[in-house]
């Protein structure tokens, strides 16, 4: 059984190959959005707060296959800001790893910034306010003391954003399609499998890949939580 | 020099606070919990804007300023060190942000102490060690004022008694003013030279601590029935077998309850006017240890009773009942001997030096 799982398809690698790349790379392009507008929700009163506060959970509750769609109508070559893209720097998301990966960091976004706005709320804001009295200025403080205070939750934001990419399917089959070497991610490789006839073992294969790579990143953050919460505390 | 007028209303409570601190000297903000005390350390360290006012530091109108560039280090009274810094980075915090870095490391971790605590983590230091870090923190990013927000608040007897002459030399050691905020008298007693009384957010009086603590508005702030007297004193010497210190003081000599300091010692003794017995002449046959021999300055009707000012070569307050003044007969320029206790004489070692009066 091990031997059996250890053996990796070219098909598997590529998968899993794909699925790490387009999760990393959503979450890292995401993360200093996903750190600017926690802090504003955190932290700023402005109008159209409750708005913006919507439209960032929007991906959470819309079905993700509307998610694509709309990438599709906003980011496409056709659409508004993607045939921009397009026509000035020839970039192009559609049909790409980068598609799959802007497709992810969109549905995980939620996730991202409501981890690190409940940690940013829950930072001492005496502490910022020493921080301030000894000479830092607001963006010092936040780079020194704000910032290092929340990892913990930046941390848990992160990681819940990573796996939920990992497992976006919806929105990365719409708008950036199956394309082998581009956007066949582990649970668009499963998908395709699940349609082919004979498939089954493939399909069970790529199931416990899946789940390994899922236990795999769940040790991992606690190992790092672990580590942060010694550094923080002392 | 600073100089503060400052208003601000917070719901029901209305801050109209006035006052001004100078020199290297620790002035004490006194009032009891309520009185607005944090507030105008918040405003001052510029953590709240006032609704109006400006507050004035050594020629510079800090009114407007942020408080990363208003130079006030503040110790706060539960330390608010950085949790994810070292001890070293915690004092470094300031150190490396200061313009012009007046006072040195070395000097400030040899004087505090802290030369074993540099790697540890704010999370594994005592209460006491914690905020010896936090002056020090202040200390080092040099400020052009240190305002200790009830620094000891948070500390037992004994580290409290452990920390106060740290703090009571601090001032002229670096030349530098200190606003020392507390609701204990005794605290104030023994580090402060001068104080602001400041009550439902207002300032009653300020001045020199002997005579602001002689004030019926402070024993009403104190929690006082009766006046204070406040006396400068120096110790002259010890009597072990009778157990007792002799403190040469204005009027002559006192003796109190035996105190561990060596003669010479400036201290300030502080007399509740409820604890005066007043007679003509001296009175043989008494356990009073002290018979001060004084006239009366005046005599004000206080609530019920009549407080009697002495001159015993400074002021003392005694207070009597109407009754016993009419049988001593007592009126203004009359010679009186105050009779005083040992035992109702707290003495306080005083960080500032006696003055002659």
């Amino acid at each position: 059984m091990v031997l059996w799982m250890l053996e990796l398809s070219p098909l598997e690698i590529e998968a899993l190959r794909l699925s790490l790349l387009v999760s990393s790379c959503a979450v890292a392009c995401s993360l200093p959005f996903g750190i600017l507008l926690a802090w504003l929700l955190a932290r700023r009163d402005f109008p159209g707060k409750v708005l913006l506060d919507g439209l960032v959970h929007l991906p959470l509750v819309l079905p993700p296959v509307a998610v694509g769609y709309l990438l599709l109508a906003g980011m496409g070559r056709q659409g508004l800001i993607g045939g921009w893209l397009y026509r000035s720097f020839g970039v192009s998301f559609v049909f790409s790893w980068k598609g799959a990966a802007l497709a992810s960091a969109v549905m995980a976004f939620p996730l991202l910034v409501r981890a690190i706005r409940l940690s940013l709320e829950n930072v001492d804001r005496g502490i910022e306010a020493a921080a301030a009295t000894l000479g830092a200025s607001p963006f010092d403080v936040f780079l020194r003391v704000t910032l290092p205070l929340s990892l913990p939750g930046v941390l848990a934001g992160v990681i819940l954003a990573f796996a939920r990419s990992l497992s976006e399917f919806g929105a990365t089959i719409t708008f950036a399609a199956n394309i082998p070497g581009q956007t066949r991610t582990l649970p668009v490789a499963l998908y395709g499998v699940t349609q082919t006839a004979g498939g089954d073992a493939e399909a069970m294969r790529l199931c416990l890949i899946s789940i390994g790579l899922a236990l795999a990143t769940l040790v991992a953050s606690d190992l790092l939580a672990r580590r942060l919460d010694r550094r923080l505390k002392g | 020099m600073l100089s503060v007028r400052v208003a601000k209303r917070f719901g029901e409570f209305q801050l109209d606070a006035a006052f001004e601190i100078g020199g290297p000297k620790i002035t004490a903000l006194f009032g009891r919990s309520g009185a607005g005390k944090s507030s105008v350390v918040r405003l001052l360290a510029g953590l709240e804007r006032p609704d109006s006012g400006a507050v004035r530091l050594g020629g510079r109108e800090l009114t407007g300023l942020p408080a990363h560039k208003r130079r006030i280090g503040l110790v706060f009274q539960d330390g608010r060190l950085l949790p994810h810094y070292s001890v070293r980075g915690n004092l470094l915090f300031g150190f490396e942000r200061a313009a012009e870095p007046l006072i040195a490391f070395d000097e400030v971790v040899a004087l505090l102490g802290l030369e074993r605590l540099l790697s540890r983590r704010p999370g594994t230091l005592s209460g006491g060690e914690k905020q010896r870090v936090a002056i020090g923190r202040a200390l080092l990013s040099s400020p052009q004022l240190l305002v200790m927000d009830e620094p000891l608040a948070a500390l037992d007897g004994a580290r409290k008694a452990e920390l106060l002459p740290y703090i009571a030399g601090l001032a002229e050691r670096f030349h530098l003013p200190i606003l020392y905020v507390s609701h204990d008298p005794e605290e104030i007693l023994r580090i402060a030279s001068h104080m602001v009384l400041l009550d439902a957010g207002r300032v009653l009086a300020e001045g020199e601590v002997e005579q602001v603590m002689s004030r019926p508005e402070f024993a009403a702030a104190a929690g006082s029935r009766s006046l204070l007297s406040v006396l400068v004193a120096v110790v002259e010497g010890h009597d072990a077998e009778r157990r007792t210190t002799c403190l040469s003081f204005a009027g002559g000599k006192m003796a109190v309850p035996l105190l561990d300091l060596p003669a010479g010692s400036a201290v300030r003794a502080q007399i509740k006017a409820d604890h005066v017995i007043l007679a003509r002449g001296l009175v043989p046959g008494l356990s009073v240890r002290n018979q001060l021999p004084g006239r009366v300055v005046a005599l004000t009707p206080m609530g019920g009773m009549i407080d009697v000012l002495l001159d015993v070569g400074c002021p003392l307050h005694a207070e009597l009942t109407y009754e016993s003044c009419r049988e001593l007969q007592l009126a203004p320029g009359m010679a009186v001997t105050a009779l005083v206790k040992s035992a109702a004489i707290l003495t306080a070692l005083s960080a500032t030096p006696a003055r002659p009066r």
